[in-house]
């Protein structure tokens, strides 16, 4: 072999490398929405609230800070006691579904995955169904929800594997079949228990009609544990991204995160489905537009998915107790309203890549 | 010993028996390239190296046996060039580069500026700084396989598996990324094992060779002991002239059947 000529020295282009990083103007932006987005909330109704005075109203709970005006005591309770709670829960239900969404797409490299689809949401909604028949106390929904959840996800992605492969659509046609066994045992289980029809009908169409601050303290603790810990898996999610062959060859136990972040988004979103009722669509369209608008990496798509889930999903509850007043539609019917045709558009972009 | 030792190495997938006790030395700072018609095992050898299939037998690294390090201290011994990486969409170089640092980042962590560092150091010299913003779904072939490259050499392994590294390029990416990865390995002391198809390559880029076939070895040594027109045409059942070469070692050369009669 010849001797290499001594290379000429290299100048280097200075300019400092740029890794990916949450986007900081992303985060104010979609905050702020989400701000303009509660107080809009908080002030439309059938009692007309004005929104300078909740906003009067919000700051007197800082302390040290003494503000006259607001609200009077009627109008207050209305705020703290009907519309709060019922905001502060589709705040936490749209971010827990957006960032279960994102996680879901991760786990299983697939654009189209979803709490809905991935048979999660049916199976919550049975186990659900199952406690509210047999009597359970309330507080245990969430748990029920969950081993349903975990069923659903499970026999999703066993009857996706068993079909050959891991494609999108073999995963979403296992997730549609898994549904439907659910949806009708669930259907079952509700007519053979006519008593508590109502009660469970209620809940399954979505809707944060009969919400107060107990629900909210129901799911609290379950869905900040679900997002800390799915967000925490932000890095090694992107480092999955590249396969389980890759990603194992750089140090990383897939396996085990990908568990973790399942059994994670899977516990959110159930205990999101025991109160909620079951919510679709909002994990497909929130992380997609992310992924449009500011970047792929899980590191923007996950913190900046919850933040716009819970945008989201606060200004459909919006739309559905304001569009057919004094009636109210349930929310999942609104979500699907939007979710539906997003979801045929992302089918198209990514149909060549399946 | 130093270096990479194979004792009795065996693979079953799926009840087949696709590497059948298979035992050799790469000594520190070697090369070695497997060849083997297709489906010989060459892929599944460097998987089991890489510690993605099970296997029986010894594999060790500087006598430690690699099966007994944690996944981050096996990514920090061993680094892998796959035959056909995936391209995350939407990620830049820099971000796919910066993958190689994941055994070095704690794990729910995040990369630290000695990460970014060595990097950075990495684009330059595989000259890929213009590209650090690019997303690699932007990349031709060669461009990508020095990202790729790239990513494992921020894994500072002293041991790195290359399997088919330039199946997809043509000639001259194809040298310029051996080129490299022999610059690497003399620079950084590493012991390189590599899969090849193009015989002629194989000869000119490795210490020493292995004739795989049906998952056993057949042949090993040096480029003139593995690389005869016997032994290929035995195994490959091909026709091969092998010529030296004075400068390079040996040209494989494949041969027609028959001659092509002129058309009248």
């Amino acid at each position: 072999m010849t001797a290499p000529s001594p290379a000429p020295p290299k100048t280097y282009d200075a300019t400092p490398l740029r890794p990916v990083r949450l986007p900081w103007r992303w985060l104010v932006g979609t905050v702020g929405v989400l701000m303009a987005v509660l107080l809009i909330a908080m002030s439309v109704g059938p009692a007309g609230l004005p929104p300078s005075a909740i906003a009067i109203e919000i700051v007197k709970y800082v302390p040290g800070v003494h503000l006259d005006g607001g609200l009077n005591d009627l109008e207050s309770a209305v705020l703290w006691e009907l519309r709060a709670p019922r905001i502060v829960l589709a705040m936490l239900v749209g971010a827990m579904l957006a960032v279960a969404g994102a996680g879901y797409q991760g786990v299983f490299r697939n654009p189209l995955a979803d709490p809905y689809l991935l048979g999660v949401a049916a199976g919550a909604g049975l186990g659900a169904t199952l406690a509210i028949v047999s009597g359970t106390d309330r507080t245990l929904l969430p748990l029920a929800a969950f081993v349903g959840g975990v069923v659903g996800v499970a026999a999703t992605y066993a009857l996706g594997r068993g079909a050959g492969g891991r494609s999108t659509t073999t995963l979403i046609l296992a997730g549609v079949a898994v549904s439907a066994f659910l949806t009708a045992v669930q259907t079952y289980v509700n007519q053979s228990n006519t008593d508590s029809l109502r009660e469970v009908y209620g809940w399954i169409l979505g809707r944060f009609l009969t919400a107060g601050w107990r629900d909210v303290l129901i799911v609290l603790p379950y869905i900040v544990v679900a997002i800390v810990i799915v967000m925490a898996h932000r890095r090694l999610l992107d480092v999955l991204s590249v396969g389980q062959y890759e990603a194992g060859s750089l140090g990383v136990p897939a396996a085990r995160v990908r568990l973790v972040v399942v059994l994670a988004a899977t516990l959110g979103t159930a205990a999101a489905v025991a109160v909620s009722g079951l919510i679709g669509f909002v994990g497909i369209v929130v992380p997609h537009i992310v992924r449009m608008l500011a970047g792929a990496s899980y590191r923007i798509v996950l913190p900046l998915s919850a933040v716009v889930g819970a945008a989201f999903l606060v200004s459909a509850d919006l739309v559905a107790r304001t569009i057919v007043a004094p009636g109210e539609l349930p929310v999942g019917v609104v979500t699907a309203f939007i979710g539906a045709p997003f979801f045929t558009l992302v089918l198209r972009t990514s149909r060549s890549r399946m | 010993m130093s270096g990479l030792t194979l004792t009795e190495v065996g693979v079953s997938l799926l009840g087949r028996r696709v590497v059948d006790d298979v035992t050799l030395t790469v000594p520190a700072g070697r090369w070695l390239t497997v060849v083997g018609p297709n489906g010989a095992g060459k892929s599944t050898l460097l998987r089991a190296v890489a510690g993605a299939v099970p296997h029986d037998g010894r594999i060790a690294h500087d006598d430690v046996p690699l099966a007994d390090l944690r996944s981050r201290q096996r990514a920090r011994t061993v680094a892998v060039v796959p035959q056909e990486p995936t391209r995350p969409e939407g990620m830049a170089v820099v971000d796919y580069v910066l993958l190689g640092r994941t055994p070095y980042v704690p794990y729910l962590g995040i990369e630290s500026a000695t990460d970014l560092a060595v990097v950075g150091d990495l684009l330059d010299t595989l000259e890929l700084r213009e590209f650090a913003e690019r997303p690699v779904t932007s990349l031709s072939s060669g461009e990508f396989q020095r990202t790729v490259l790239a990513r494992a050499l921020a894994q500072e392994a002293p041991l790195l598996l290359l399997d088919e590294p330039t199946s997809a390029l043509d000639l001259g990416h194809a040298q310029q990324v051996l080129e490299l990865v022999d610059e690497m390995r003399s620079k950084r002391g590493l012991t390189v094992i590599s899969a090849l198809h193009d015989l002629t390559t194989a000869g000119q880029y490795a210490d020493s060779l292995v004739l795989l076939v049906a998952g056993a070895i057949v042949a090993e040594g040096v480029a003139k002991e593995v690389l005869t027109e016997e032994l290929i045409a035995a195994h490959y059942g091909a026709r091969v002239r092998v010529l030296d070469d004075p400068d390079e070692g040996l040209v494989v050369i494949p041969m027609r059947e028959r001659v092509r009669e002129d058309p009248p």
